[in-house]
């Protein structure tokens, strides 16, 4: 297990590198800081000045040692914008994002196994058609307007619910409801599917065989096994929302890294984004390596493998 | 071995499952008892409803598609077909229990031998858990398992096939129960290994006096474990009667051409002969005698009627129209 862990470390550390240096040429190739930076009347010596200063006027492969050599001792660059150390500005927001996605994400399976599991245990009826609509709507609808179509019912005709930022436990509902809708309906058909599976599998008749109730026979015989490919899943879903809850972020002005990465691309600042995208990525590698040996807990097959 | 009272008797039990192509009469009228102490085999192919009678036994039939239509199962006397779901329970493991075929699926890959066999163990028995634990061991002492403690702590995975299959056999015989049902559990073992399993079932019958029902298509098998055979054909037993009997004179067009499918060591043949043609469909029976397409002495009277079951010998029965006229034995 742990040559298994250090192999993936070695793997992840390569992948780093390679995406640091794709990274830093996709930067370069969609535009110039200065034009954003500097106002409308500047002279070209401000312009030159400005660029000395940023570091923007040596080559470019001279950039790139000194963005990689910052880089393994931490130091991504400063945020052009918040003039402060992008690691700092990364890791401020990083809380708000986490704090958010984790909620999303226990709520969705609180929600999820549940349903999936009921739909699974009665399969073709009313209770499992209900749930495949709703997990079908679910999927489908687009997470900009479902965000915006809760705050117009929720915060402006009801006004019960904070719209737009980060304060109150209240603050966080409709966002969590936004990232949640999408991760419920994902996460309850993968769960029914993998239930009804293993219902049919052989050991599940054994265990009824052996006179175990349907409650032992489902909550346990059934959910372990059942769980193996949504831990999967989740994992993949908390590092593609830590990453990617851009839109839900962006819609409820939510300061979190989501709309950190969007910023960055607006306004052009990136130091800050290759740090952004550099961070999500170690989040991205860090998560898979946790989901990898949560797996090796639930399946004995990898343990000993 | 001498066989005592009834313990299983099957009365003229149906079984039907809805599927997307329509009901299929899975078990269609079975009748068949099992005493104490005695092996009874049933045979046939693939799909001829089996599988479904023994599952139909411990009310075990794939839900919500199947369901028992008419019939009774006594198990000692008693009436399983209209018992609730927790009535049976109570049943399972305990008075009537099975080993499944594949040993490879139907132990949980996810849990340790020991875990899923205290397990069965605590269904039935109240104690503490080192006692159980003690219990569990002793269990597969009895199934012929070496170093029980520590293959206690082993996940299925660890086990080869036949060490499997005898966790799934110490399983199933550690309630302990009345009636055992084996649904071909060497099919899927070595052949070396057939042998040890049959032996290890024979060991634990001669210790506990169950009732056993041995499914199989392998008549070597039936031979050599079985105390009598009722043959099964589309959801019916068409022939049944002491092993020894029935394989001197079997007596059903559909016996004797199984029979003469069964190699034999002391002739040499170039080609086995084969039954032509396919069982029916079970959604669209024939009104007559199920056989009747692929039997060589159909005649109009078995296309049109279904055979009544004929004392052809001393518990001897067979379900065929010309075992009417000739003469028992």
């Amino acid at each position: 297990m742990q040559r298994y862990i250090l192999r993936r470390l070695m793997q992840g550390a390569v992948l780093l590198v390679v995406l640091a240096i794709v990274v830093f040429a996709l930067a370069r190739v969609t535009g110039n800081p200065a034009d954003l930076l500097l106002r409308e009347d500047a002279t070209a010596e401000d312009r030159a000045h400005l660029l000395k200063a940023l570091g923007l006027d040596r080559p470019t492969h001279q950039q790139l040692l000194i963005f990689l050599k910052g880089a393994v001792r931490g130091d991504l660059g400063d945020s052009i914008r918040y003039r402060k150390p992008a690691v700092e500005v990364f890791f401020e927001r990083l809380p708000n994002t986490v704090g958010l996605v984790s909620i999303a994400l226990v709520g969705a399976m609180v929600v999820a196994i549940p349903l999936g599991m009921l739909a699974a245990v009665g399969r073709g009826t009313l209770v499992d058609r209900a749930a495949g609509a709703v997990a079908v709507l679910g999927i489908a609808t687009p997470s900009f307007w479902l965000g915006i179509v809760l705050i117009y019912v929720f915060s402006i005709q009801l006004g019960w619910l904070p719209s737009a930022r980060m304060g109150t436990p209240a603050h966080y509902v409709l966002p969590v409801i936004t990232l949640g809708a999408f991760l419920v309906a994902g996460m309850m058909r993968l769960v029914r599917s993998s239930v009804l599976e293993v219902l049919d599998s052989e050991f599940v008749k054994l265990a009824r065989i052996k006179g175990l109730t349907q409650t032992v026979v489902l909550w346990k015989h059934c959910l372990r096994n059942a769980l193996i490919p949504v831990v999967t899943l989740f994992g993949v879903f908390f590092a593609l929302l830590v990453t990617g809850a851009i839109v839900t972020e962006t819609v409820f002005a939510w300061p979190g890294v989501g709309r950190l990465t969007y910023e960055a691309v607006i306004f052009r600042d990136y130091p800050l984004l290759q740090a952004v995208i550099l961070l999500k990525a170690i989040i991205v590698l860090g998560v898979n390596l946790v989901v990898d040996i949560l797996y090796a807990y639930l399946d004995p097959r990898v343990r000993y493998a | 071995m001498s066989a005592g009272p009834v313990l299983l008797e099957l009365r003229d039990l149906h079984a039907h499952l809805s599927t997307r192509w329509g009901v299929v009469r899975a078990v269609d009228g079975v009748s068949l008892t099992v005493r104490e102490g005695e092996t009874l085999g049933l045979v046939g192919e693939s799909g001829c409803g089996k599988t479904m009678t023994a599952l139909s036994i411990l009310r075990l039939l794939p839900q919500p598609a199947g369901r028992i239509v008419a019939g009774q199962i006594l198990l000692e006397g008693e009436d399983l077909v209209p018992k609730s779901e927790r009535q049976m329970r109570r049943i399972r493991g305990r008075r009537i229990s099975m080993i499944l075929q594949d040993p490879q699926t139907s132990l949980n890959p996810v849990f340790s031998v020991g875990n899923q066999l205290v397990e069965a163990l605590r269904v039935h028995r109240a104690g503490p858990r080192r006692r159980l634990r003690a219990l569990a061991q002793e269990a597969l002492r009895q199934v012929r398992v070496a170093a029980p403690a520590q293959r206690l702590r082993d996940f299925p995975h660890q086990m080869s096939g036949g060490m499997k299959q005898r966790v799934v056999g110490a399983i199933a015989v550690s309630g302990p129960p009345r009636v055992l049902i084996a649904d071909e559990p060497t099919t899927a073992l070595d052949v070396t290994i057939q042998l040890q399993y049959l032996t290890l079932l024979e060991e634990i019958q001669e210790r506990t006096r169950l009732a056993m029902l041995f499914i199989t298509h392998d008549f070597g098998i039936v031979a050599r474990i079985c105390d009598r055979v009722a043959v099964m054909y589309a959801g019916r037993i068409v022939e049944s009667g002491p092993t020894r009997e029935l394989f001197a004179a079997p007596r059903h067009p559909y016996t004797q051409a199984l029979m003469a499918a069964v190699p034999r060591m002391d002739e040499s043949v170039e080609r086995l002969p084969a039954i032509d043609g396919q069982p029916p469909a079970l959604q669209r029976l024939p009104p007559g005698c199920r056989f009747a397409p692929r039997c060589r002495h159909a005649d109009d009277r078995c296309q049109r009627e279904y055979p009544a079951v004929f004392a052809v010998g001393r518990e001897h029965e067979a379900a065929c129209w010309r075992a009417e006229s000739s003469p028992s034995r």
